[in-house]
């Protein structure tokens, strides 16, 4: 009966998406806007990776609104978590083999390093504050899994992570006081395209998002491992 | 077959998005449905990527001389899409807290056991 009607749901739900997909051609362009961040993207950011001009340029207060959501997120995590926690029981967890342990050692400086990378030439490559940071996360769940009862700093990860949002808030603060009449408006010289340093503050902004997402994520981690450790 | 050619990208993003629904509507176990959740929003960023695509558009990059902007794909949603990501983490890690702490609660995950759970 329950599958039954599962199945008939679920057919509904298809045909009227069908329906409403036959109207949608594939492959042609279908905004405007996204004709004019092409071609004016460069010139009014700096950025030649144009998503990034888009997420930290034109929708860089949306981007905003978004850093807050994985933070609440995070918190929410904490909260929920915390509640049921008995402290100074800890099960005797056994250790990781020696393969994960060694591995750990090598490879953690290196994603330390890839994480910065991706978003420090977030407005060059592909990537970004978000792909870098969830990279330097991939690294601390590294260390989770190969050392168990080792934690990340609480101290560190949440200075790192005030610091990164009251980098983005302050920045935007004086680009509506000295660039322009918005928030966010980019008060920086754009500098030559395709340089490192080039593209006003979008670098500082992405680094930013970069180390909050890092330690936003890394604190979602460490929430879900001490439940279990 | 050139129905296929113009809609695969299309059936196949909605095709996830079926399987994520029917997953959620007809799995017991909690970090199924879960799962399930998270396949949905896999199919839906897909479906939204594939609105942009232009045909044989380039990534709207301007890395090397040569490109010019009328090739390149829409930009928005793949903005957009970044941000559902990140929202989808936001909520995935949301969803498995709370199924920890019914865990802890219940000592089971199955919602027919939990019982006020259930559809």
């Amino acid at each position: 009966m329950r599958s039954i009607a599962i199945i008939i749901l679920l057919a509904i739900v298809a045909v009227g998406i069908g329906v409403a997909l036959m109207a949608i051609p594939f492959g042609v362009a279908k905004t405007q806007v996204g004709d004019h961040y092409t071609e004016s993207g460069i010139g009014d950011t700096g950025a030649s990776n144009i998503v990034t001009s888009v997420v930290v340029g034109y929708r860089a207060f949306d981007t905003l609104g978004e850093i807050t959501i994985l933070f609440v997120a995070a918190m929410g995590l904490g909260a929920v978590l915390a509640g049921g926690r008995k402290l100074g029981q800890r099960r005797d967890v056994e250790p990781a083999s020696l393969i994960l342990r060694t591995g750990c050692r090598f490879l953690f400086p290196l994603l330390l390093l890839f994480g910065a990378y991706i978003f420090i030439h977030g407005h060059l490559t592909p990537g970004g504050g978000f792909q870098g940071g969830a990279v330097i996360a991939s690294a601390f769940l590294l260390v989770y899994l190969s050392c168990p009862g080792r934690r990340v700093s609480k101290v560190w990860s949440q200075t790192t992570e005030s610091l990164g949002a009251l980098t983005f808030v302050v920045l935007g603060l004086v680009g509506l006081t000295v660039g322009g009449h918005y928030y966010l408006s980019s008060f920086m010289p754009h500098g030559v395209v395709n340089e490192l340093f080039s593209a006003g503050i979008i670098p500082v902004i992405y680094v930013a998002i970069g180390l909050k997402v890092g330690s936003d994520l890394t604190g979602i981690i460490d929430g879900m491992m001490e439940e279990t450790i | 077959m050139s129905f296929l050619q113009d809609y695969v990208y299309y059936i196949g993003a909605f095709g996830l998005v079926l399987i994520g629904l029917f997953i959620i509507l007809s799995r017991r176990n909690l970090i199924k449905v879960i799962i399930g959740l998270s396949i949905l929003d896999t199919g839906i960023n897909l479906f939204l990527i594939s609105v942009g695509y232009i045909s044989k558009g380039t990534a709207p990059i301007f890395s090397k001389p040569g490109l010019v902007a009328e090739d390149m794909v829409d930009p928005v949603p793949q903005a957009l899409v970044l941000t559902s990501i990140v929202i989808g983490v936001a909520v995935l890690a949301l969803a498995l807290a709370l199924a920890m702490r019914l865990h802890k609660l219940h000592g089971t995950l199955d919602l027919r056991k939990i019982g006020e759970l259930k559809w």
